[in-house]
């Protein structure tokens, strides 16, 4: 599992960010479009590309998109 | 893997009952008005029905069962079961079951009992009952799924408030030997028991005067601990997995064609976990009915409600092959294959 792959499935997510900003380092809390349906969409995106279930906490743990791709991946393995 | 099959036994009728009452998403103050059009859209729910003081879950299924009963033409004294699906009881005890069996008039040769379970309900109460009536001894039952699921909600809960409405619902179940009877998967997770709960006034946690003070927990999450706290994230998680396995699981053990089967009823949740549903089972539209937009989630009761309210027509006029598919707090979830001749389904009784 790349970490690349998993900022462009991230990216696919969101409809009014300029996603050419978004990073492993990008505070996705603090994203103007970032709300708790945007978070659905995530958790939709990792079940769909990843088959990983995350929890409320996993989401509300990661500050980071690399923090959430580190959560994930030690799920898929 | 709990699979289960019954034979000889299949759905006579269907009947909801929802109270007059209707609260509308779209001029309810706690949602900002920033919020309201994306809330409304995403969750697909505009309005939901709410009882007056005084009304419970079991009065909505008495109507219901009252209205079924004489439209099917039964005798009273016929039915010989009857189970009460419900998170919501007149009292801690007795079982609601035992007065519903008295205020329907019922014979006291009837069985009758509650199952406490929520979003599920539906489906392990109709394999509850199918198991019974199976048998060929108890011929004719009722299963009464309500809830209401309103009441149980923080009214100044922006995050789960909206989405919850009351119901009560009636299905009857008969014994037939030509029938092709009914399939069932059952699952349970209890580490996810923390999802959706109300943690005070049972007996883990006796209410307090504490139990009635509220908190703010952020993000418009208001509420005390004698509401229900519900974690949004981890069951829409868990529903998006675990429904479509339940779904293509029970079609794979009874080799069920998909393509062939007319209805999916989804426990009515929210649209976007729904939607998420339908297209991981690349399921058509037009074979998935949604009742939530003007009843939104009423617990045990939603399967009942869109049978009613959506497919009236249909369950009427036609030979229907079905699955139904409900998930959530427990963590709880099943799916039941059924086929219905046309069964008997009164309007939608509103009190």
């Amino acid at each position: 599992m790349e970490i690349q792959d998993f900022i462009n499935h991230f990216k696919d997510v969101f409809d009014e960010t300029d996603v050419n900003t978004l990073s492993a380092n990008t505070i996705f809390r603090n994203l103007e479009e970032w709300s708790s349906l945007i978070a659905l969409s995530i958790i939709a995106m990792v079940d769909e590309e990843y088959d990983v279930q995350l929890k409320g906490d996993d989401m509300r743990s990661a500050i980071t998109v690399e923090d959430l791709f580190n959560i994930v991946k030690s799920k898929v393995e | 893997m709990a699979y289960l099959s019954y034979p000889a036994v299949c759905v006579a009728g269907v009947s909801a009952c929802v109270p007059q009452q209707i609260e509308s998403n779209w001029t309810l103050p706690l949602i900002p008005d920033a919020e309201r059009e994306k809330l409304i859209t995403t969750t697909g729910i505009e309005e939901k029905r709410v009882v007056p003081d005084g009304v419970c879950s079991s009065d909505l299924c008495q109507a219901a069962a009252e209205k079924l009963i004489a439209e099917l033409g039964w005798q009273k004294d016929e039915i010989e079961a009857l189970v009460f699906v419900s998170q919501t009881p007149d009292y801690i005890l007795p079982a609601t079951a035992c007065l519903l069996q008295d205020k329907l008039g019922l014979s006291k040769e009837c069985l009758a009992f509650d199952v406490s379970l929520g979003c599920s309900g539906w489906v392990y109460g109709m394999s509850s009952v199918a198991s019974l009536v199976s048998n060929g001894s108890v011929r004719k039952a009722l299963l009464l799924c309500g809830d209401l699921a309103s009441r149980t909600q923080s009214y100044k809960d922006k995050t789960s408030y909206p989405l919850f409405g009351d119901a009560g619902t009636c299905t009857a179940l008969v014994y037939d030997e030509t029938s092709l009877g009914m399939k069932f998967h059952l699952a349970t997770d209890g580490s996810g028991y923390e999802a959706i709960i109300i943690t005070d006034g049972g007996y883990r946690n006796p209410p307090t005067a504490k139990s009635l003070e509220f908190v703010d927990y952020g993000d418009g999450k208001v509420l005390t601990p004698m509401h229900t706290q519900l974690d949004g994230m981890t069951v829409f998680s868990f529903a998006i997995s675990k429904a479509p396995k339940s779904v293509k699981g029970l079609c794979e053990r009874y080799g069920i064609d998909m393509e062939q089967v007319d209805n999916y009823y989804f426990h009515q949740a929210n649209m976007q976990l729904n939607e998420t549903v339908r297209k991981k089972l690349k399921l058509p539209e037009q074979k998935v009915p949604y009742s939530m937009k003007k009843f939104a989630n009423s617990s045990c009761a939603t399967i009942p409600v869109t049978m009613v309210t959506e497919r009236q027509d249909a369950l009427r006029n036609s030979y229907q092959k079905s699955i139904g598919c409900a998930f959530g707090v427990g963590l709880s979830w099943g799916s039941v294959y059924f086929e219905t001749n046309h069964i008997v389904v009164p309007d939608l009784i509103e009190i």
